[in-house]
Order: structure tokens, then sequence, then C-alpha cells
């Protein structure tokens, strides 16, 4: 390692050698930037997989424009939209068709004792053309009253519970304490508000709630005729629907519910703060080693500068040690941030995965964070006065 | 160049208003080339001082000190770490650098000129330790060579440069009578061998007897200048 930083600085890596010297110390700085990674890396992961579970939800869908209440910051947040708007919106210019989305929640509870949540999408039965066709959702044979189809990835499934379900095979199921048929399955995934996701018509999810009422889905999702610009048919319905509703390209409107989810939302600012303080952590720690290992060695430095090596050197010695500190302390982070996004995907089912951006990321982060800890702790050479070793 | 070291009227004084002290008043005197001079007096004489100012450790302020032909009165700091540069220095103290072996601590004493060739720079650094007599410890950290062998190291680190003038300070006083004197010779064999102006403050009588000129400080004044 010495030759190969020789080759690569040019000099005598006297950081590195500086570092190694004092193993009990470097294993202690090791430990505390590879804590800070691992701290930032659960707090990314589960901000990242509640975010992919938010978009997840839209991508069931396919359609170009979302109209919801005023309220609504979430898919499933925020009060009803009056069926009359779909009714004014096919009448705008530019808008083919329209479906309303009915959106609820349901508990499938298990022999076992088990519980499993679904987020339950209601939609007509014959508006297939706005389900993502990558899911392969068999919508026509939800026509068949208190039919559902359910989501295999769901948590707490009883194993094989949804093995052989085909509308020719149905399993029968309770939500919600109503008798249903699951004739058919599709791979979605949990989030942090629901174990699962399932589809049925609007007609079953209207049975199955009858407190809801057909007059007042949750959204409004519509097509435009092809060629039209989407922007330019939102900005029509806007001026013909009701104020406080708000009309959106269905993209934007996940945008805004990652953000709102993120920026507002106590989990999304939760984890947000967790990986400041994991950022702050791993600013502290560097700094207090390096800012003490100039301390400790200030006296060969103002022997260094007696020898006339200038400032840029002792900058270049203490980055050269925060760069260390950065390299070896993400290794052991990244493996460890690595077995705990598996085990935490293994106990909530949240899409928490590490992937080459977030780890070049953090990786980028801890580097800056430490050259910044460095940058810091260098004020401390100011100290090194050749003239007091005499 | 046959005075590396001109100085006249310097003064210099530290701290200010009321907390004022004048550490040296007026000093001048002319260093000759490849002589071992040294500098002593009471504690508090001026005379670290004046090896400070001399090695451009300190700002000159008042009067002059020309080194190597350059002044130092109001030289910048890149003039004066390029001056330190052609400069050895040896400490009481002899601040080996604790995580570098003694190889790589007088290999320093090369780095600092830039890039080199290592494998030639390490054979230096071999071959001063060898004059020093530590070709056996090359590659022992410090905290395993005793006394008087860091001191050896720090000697072969302020000479692997070949220096125009070394500055040395109070180099012998950590050191046992046989150690001390080891030093002393190598310092004196090595700077006749090379031309190497050495300018030492010490009170060490084994230094003294080997000494080409001791100027002796009082209260900051030169009181006494002789060529033994």
């Amino acid at each position: 390692m010495t030759g190969i930083l020789s080759l690569v600085l040019g000099r005598m890596p006297i950081g590195w050698l500086q570092l190694t010297h004092n193993r009990g110390r470097l294993l202690a700085a090791l430990a505390g930037v590879s804590f800070a990674n691992v701290l930032v890396f659960v707090q990314l992961g589960i901000l990242g997989g509640m975010n992919t579970s938010i978009e997840a939800n839209y991508s069931f869908l396919d359609a170009d424009i979302m109209i919801s209440a005023a309220d609504a910051n979430t898919l499933t947040e925020g009060g009803n939209v009056p069926r009359q708007a779909l009714i004014r919106a096919l009448g705008v210019p530019g808008v083919s068709g329209g479906i309303p989305l009915f959106l609820g929640t349901g508990s499938w509870d298990h022999a076992n004792g088990d519980t499993t949540s679904f987020q339950i999408f209601g939609l007509p039965a014959d508006a297939a053309r706005y389900v993502n066709p990558a899911f392969g959702l068999p919508m026509d044979r939800l026509a068949v009253p208190d039919t559902v189809i359910l989501d295999t990835n769901a948590r707490y499934l009883p194993e094989a519970a949804l093995s052989d379900v085909s509308p020719s095979a149905p399993v029968a199921l309770e939500l919600n304490d109503r008798s249903l048929r699951a004739i058919g399955t599709f791979d979605g995934g949990s989030s942090l508000s629901s174990d699962g996701s399932a589809f049925m018509s609007d007609q079953s999810f209207l049975a199955l709630f009858p407190q809801r009422s057909s007059r007042a889905p949750d959204h409004i999702l519509l097509t435009v005729t092809p060629g039209a610009r989407v922007e330019s048919v939102v900005e029509r319905l806007s001026l013909v629907l009701d104020p406080d509703l708000r009309v959106r390209t269905l993209q934007a409107a996940a945008t805004e519910d990652r953000v709102y989810q993120t920026t507002v939302r106590p989990t999304g600012l939760i984890f947000g703060f967790g990986v400041v303080m994991g950022v702050i952590v791993g600013l502290i720690i560097v700094y207090q080693i390096l800012a003490t290992d100039v301390a400790d060695h200030i006296r060969e430095y103002a022997t260094f500068q007696a020898m006339g090596y200038d400032y840029r050197f002792f900058l270049g010695v203490v980055f050269e040690q925060a760069l260390v500190l950065a390299v070896l302390g993400f290794l052991p982070g990244i493996l460890i941030g690595w077995a705990l996004y598996l085990a935490l995907n293994q106990m909530t089912g949240l899409p928490i995965e590490m992937d080459a951006a977030r780890a070049a990321t953090v990786f980028l982060g801890t580097v800056a964070a430490c050259a910044v800890s460095g940058a810091i702790a260098t004020r401390r050479l100011v100290g090194a006065d050749p003239a007091d070793l005499f | 160049m046959d005075v590396p070291i001109k100085v006249s009227g310097l003064d210099h004084f530290f701290g200010t208003g009321q907390a004022r002290v004048q550490a040296i008043f007026d000093v001048s005197i002319e260093i000759e080339a490849g002589k071992l001079t040294v500098l002593m007096g009471p504690s508090g004489s001026g005379k670290t001082t004046v090896l400070t100012l001399m090695g451009c450790l300190r700002d000159v302020r008042h009067g002059s000190v020309e080194l190597l032909g350059t002044e130092l009165n109001g030289a910048d700091d890149d003039k004066q770490i390029a001056l330190r540069r052609r400069l050895g220095f040896i400490f009481q103290a002899h601040n080996l650098h604790e995580s570098l072996t003694a190889a790589q601590n007088v290999m320093m004493g090369l780095q600092v000129h830039g890039k080199g060739d290592p494998v030639l720079q390490r054979q230096a650094a071999d071959h001063v330790l060898g004059l020093v007599g530590l070709a056996d410890r090359v590659d022992y950290l410090p905290g395993n060579l005793s006394g008087g062998q860091k001191q050896r190291v720090a000697v072969a680190r302020a000479l692997v440069s070949n220096p125009a003038i070394v500055f040395a300070d109070e180099p012998t006083a950590a050191l046992d009578k046989e150690s001390g004197a080891q030093v002393v010779s190598m310092l004196k064999a090595l700077g006749q061998a090379r031309g190497t102006t050495t300018v030492m403050v010490t009170h060490d009588p084994r230094v003294l007897d080997q000494a080409d000129r001791i100027v002796t400080l009082e209260a900051g004044r030169i009181v006494k200048d002789v060529r033994p």
C-alpha cells in the first residue's frame, strides 16, 4: 500500500504512514467513518424504498392526467372528486377518455394469525387501458362481482397461498370481512402504509366499501387524444374545472407525492434528518481524528516547515489522511449497509436495494465530508511554528 | 561564498506594548564558510533568537541578515521557504517523525526538493546513515532507536541534501558523553569534507574544543568573539 500511494502521490505517503503507525486510533477512526456510512446508507435506503414504493403505486396506472381533490397531497390522502368532473373533463378538447379511480385499504386475516393489508385500487372492469400492461392484470375478469387481483409480493401471505390462482381456479378470501375470490395475481410490493396492493372493479370496490359513493371517486384518470400536448390539455382542464380540484399529469402527481412525503411528512423528514445526522457524525469523527493527529505531530510538521516544506505539503498530508479514512471506512460501511438492506428488505418487504448510484453518492459524500473535516483540521497547522522548535 | 551569513545592526523583540521584551540589540557578525561557529551565552542571552533569525525561521524586522546572498529583511514566505531548502537544521529534540523509519526520515530531507527517483533517494539516505554509523538501523522506527541514534538520524537528515549551512541547537544536550562526542566529531568531519558551514548553539565543552570560532552573547549583545 505504501508503494502504491508513493507512486500515486509522487512522494512518501506521510499521511498513510502516520495513520497506520497508530493502529488503535486508525481502527477507531475507520469504525467511526463506517458507522457514519452505515447510518447514511440505512436512512437513504429506507428513504429510497419509500420513494420507490410511492412511485410504484403510480406505476400500476397508465394515464396521462390525474384530477384530484385540492388536499390530495398523496395518492391515498385527501378528499374525493365529484364524478361530474369526469363528465366535464370528457368535454374538453384533447381529452380522449377517463375513468374514476377508487382507493381503499383492506385486510386479509390468515388462519395463522397474520394479517395482510392491501392498498386496493377500484376502477371499471373495462378500463384495462388505464392499467400498466407490464403488470399483466386480467382486468376484464374483474367484471365478475367480488373478484380481486392480488399482489403476490405482499407481506405475510401464507406460503403458496396464491401460487395456483387463475380465473378458472380462484382462491377464496375475506377482505374486511367480505368474501371475495382472487382470480389473478401480479408482482407488486409493500410500502410504508400497506403490505401489498390489490385491484378490483369499481362495483366490487363499492360493495366492499358500502360507505363510499360511486359519485365521489378518489381521483379521475384521463387519457389525451394522440398528438395532443398533455400540458396544454391540463391547462384547458384547469380553466374548465372547479378551481378547488388539482389537475396534473400523472407523472407530476407521482413526483409531487414523493416530494411531499419526503419533505413535509414526518416520516420523510425523519429519514432525511437521519441522513444529515450521519453526515454530521462522520464530519465530527473525521475532524476529531485528523485534528488530534495534527496536534500530535505539530513538532514534526514544524520540523518539516523548517526544512522548507510549504503549506501545500501539509494540506496534502491531511487530505491524504482524509481520503484514506474515506476509502477504508467506506468499504466496511457499504458491506454492512448492504447486509442491513437485505435484512430490512426481508423484514419489511420494502424495495430497499443497494444500487450503484447510491453507493457512488455515499462514497463521494464520504470523500467530500472527510475533505471538509480535513480542511477544518488544517487550521491546527497554524500552530506549527518552526521557530518554537529551538 | 566566503561569507554565507552577514548580520548587521540586527534587533529583535518579542511582544508588544508593556509586554515588549527586547531579545537582541544591534548584533553584527559575519560567519565564514566551512567553519564550525559556536554561539554561547547564558539562558536568555539571545543566542537562539540570533540562530532562528539567521535560519529564516523568524522574520527579520530591524537590521539586516544576508543569507546566502539574499537579504532576509522583507523577504516574503516563498523566498524564505526556498532558502530553508538550502539549509540543514538539527534540534535539541531530534524531532524525527515517529511513523517513518530512519531512512524515510532522512529521505524527507531530499524530497523537499521535489519529485526525484525514490530508489536514488533511498540509496542516498542509506549512504548518509552509513556515514553516521547507522547502516544497520536504516529500517528502524525512531521508537526502536536510542537517544544517540535518533540524534544521528537527525544529523543525517540535515546533511543528506548537502546543505550550504547547518544550524544546530544544543544537538548534544540530550546525549551521553560518548554519543555527544560522536555527533560533534561527525558534524565537524562531514562539514570539513563537504565545505558545510555550521552554526551551533551549545554549552557543551566537547563542542567548544572543536569549534573554529566561539561567539558569546549576553543580554542580547555580542560580548566576546574568539577563534581558538
